[in-house]
């Protein structure tokens, strides 16, 4: 449940965009369902990317096989859950699973090809915070925890992350981190810190995309990177590049090729708007 | 042995809530209300708030609403968790108001990652001590958290973490139906039901209907819990709302949504224990000051399995 976070409803203030007919989250759902290709197993998570995921299913991933923590495999929603252990998730599942099962038998045995992730800070390795603002032992904000996110950020193939951009959220370095990205930094001290994933032994492949309000970033190895670290590689229709910069909470980096990403189409719209989210619960 | 009284011996352990947890439930004791979304059983945390049980040790994956009406009603001394927050809602606010800078009284925290506790509980329920995973490097959570270890693989040399047995003193169970010894049968996400009930000194299982055993005799596989294990037995309809139970009814939306802005004044969230916990006798008396609309909302329609043939 830790993607909860990128299920907070969002305040739709157009973030620099030019272009009204769609909202800054529509936008996010698109690019990330385009992540997911068919057949793909991926562990969903409740919010911005649940809805991701079954838009894929609906369009260009028919077979994409769902699993939800809660222990919904190979699940095909007919409404779109409103928590992570939503009935409708069982009814018609290929399989129920007991949490012991999901954790070991898909998770830990190397199954989950897909994880998505998101969160209440993140540096530029993909290290993510879902626990606390400030002080563990005396924290500023208690968040929820990890939930499910440390070990699918330790075990899943490739993992997506859904996270709106500000200084506040995408920071220098975590006050806590909750689920490993490329290479270990935290605030907090550890003695594992400096060490990337696989002095680490982490089985997972470790977050490769980051998929934002204003843009998509993903994890490279660029001259002079200590890991694998964020590059800005996509900017969304109607904002400019110092609007981006400006969200960062560190000097990110651009790929020199960046791309331009215009407006979703029309029936992709409102295939989310009309049949994958008609009461706007999450959008 | 991690049982403490022999439930074999009893033939018929049907009883109120109100006796189940004044005979299972001390002040001090370890508690684990389990659901993972479904079959939370709200209506045993109203008899712990009503009967003014202190001191607890909550521990759950994911404490819920009914863990944070624990700790507002201040029968929670220390939570044992992995994820807390109003499923795809918000915040714990009682549970924020005792654990951030701000706060003036503090409640003890010990956290994991969901994994982390099921590896708990599955070294509880299986007679050993601790269980391993691969997890946790590269994350501050072991740093947090001193009971989380690691050990050699003897066989590969690999650092794997550990996770120490759990033993809670009670556990409740809400199932769809059971019977009068307790053997119950579960349907749709399941969480940690089975772990917990083997792990637990004494169990309650709480169930939407009670059935003769040649019901559950006719369909072994959906036996979740067996009567060896289970203490006591209550019959409690609608138990879990608003929490939901699959075939029986529908999650509560709108109430999870309504309790964000409920909980986050404690005016309001202490109005609504007196109200909806203290002013009520029980789970019937809760029932009826919800509403007939509310239930006939949330019924859940028919949408029958075929079956299967066990002869042989």
């Amino acid at each position: 449940m830790a993607i909860d976070q990128a299920s907070e409803k969002p305040e739709e203030k157009s973030s620099g965009m030019s272009n009204e007919t769609h909202t800054p989250s529509e936008m996010m759902v698109v690019r990330a369902a385009e992540e997911l290709h068919d057949h793909d197993v991926v562990f969903v998570g409740i919010g911005l990317p649940n809805l991701a995921c079954n838009l894929a299913r609906a369009s260009h991933a028919p077979d994409l096989f769902m699993i939800y923590e809660s222990g919904a495999v190979g699940a095909i929603p007919e409404r779109l859950p409103v928590s992570i252990g939503d009935p409708a998730l069982v009814t018609d599942s290929l399989s129920i699973a007991s949490q012991a099962d999901i954790f070991q038998n898909y998770l830990q045995n190397g199954l989950i090809e897909v994880g998505f992730l998101g969160g209440a800070q993140i540096d530029r390795y993909g290290n993510i915070n879902t626990t606390v603002i400030g002080d563990y032992e005396n924290p500023k904000v208690r968040l929820p925890g990890s939930g499910g996110a440390c070990e699918i950020a330790v075990h899943a193939k490739r993992v997506l992350i859904v996270m709106r951009m500000s200084p506040k959220t995408f920071v220098e370095k975590c006050d806590f981190v909750t689920s490993p990205g490329s290479r270990f930094e935290s605030k907090r001290p550890s003695l594992d810190l400096g060490k990337n994933r696989e002095e680490l032994g982490l089985p997972g492949g470790g977050p490769t995309t980051v998929i934002t309000d204003v843009g998509v970033c993903e994890f490279l190895n660029t001259p002079g990177s200590l890991g694998k670290e964020m590059v800005l590689t996509e900017i969304f229709d109607g904002v400019e590049v110092s609007d981006v910069l400006a969200k960062c909470g560190w000097e990110l980096q651009i790929a020199p090729n960046l791309k331009k990403i215009p407006a979703p189409k029309a029936e992709t719209l409102s295939l989310i708007r009309d049949r994958l989210d008609p009461q706007k619960l999450f959008l | 042995m991690r049982r403490e009284q022999n439930a074999k011996t009893r033939s018929d352990k049907l009883c109120s809530m109100n006796e189940a947890i004044s005979e299972s439930v001390s002040s001090g004791n370890s508690i684990l209300i389990d659901g993972f979304t479904h079959l939370i059983c709200f209506a045993a945390g109203h008899e712990i708030i009503r009967q003014g049980i202190k001191d607890l040790t909550a521990i759950r994956l994911t404490p819920d609403l009914v863990y944070d009406q624990l700790i507002e009603a201040d029968c929670v001394k220390k939570m044992i968790f992995s994820w807390a927050g109003n499923p795809g809602v918000g915040s714990l606010h009682a549970l924020r108001r005792r654990s951030e800078k701000a706060s003036v009284s503090r409640i003890e925290l010990e956290e994991y990652s969901h994994f982390g506790m099921v590896a708990r509980l599955l070294a509880g329920s299986s007679g050993l001590p601790f269980w391993p995973l691969k997890n946790y490097r590269g994350t501050n959570i072991a740093d947090a958290n001193p009971l989380i270890k690691k050990i050699e693989c003897p066989y590969t040399g690999e650092e794997i973490a550990t996770v120490p047995a759990i033993h809670p003193d009670v556990a409740v169970l809400h199932c769809q139906r059971a019977d009068r010894l307790g053997n119950a049968q579960v349907w749709g996400l399941m969480g940690t039901q089975k772990e917990t009930a083997f792990a637990s000194k004494r169990v309650i299982v709480v169930a939407e209907e009670i059935v003769d055993t040649s019901v559950l005799r006719a369909d072994p596989n959906r036996t979740l819990i067996p009567s060896i294990v289970v203490d006591h037995v209550v019959h409690e309809p609608w138990g879990a709302h608003p929490s939901y139970v699959q075939g029986f009814y529908d999650r509560d939306n709108d109430f999870y949504v309504a309790w964000e802005d409920i909980s986050k004044n404690p005016e309001t969230y202490q109005a609504y224990l007196s109200e909806f916990v203290h002013g009520v006798a029980d789970r019937k008396a809760y029932i009826q000051k919800m509403g007939a609309p509310t239930f006939t909302r949330l019924t859940a329609k028919a949408r029958m399995s075929a079956g299967v043939n066990y002869g042989y």
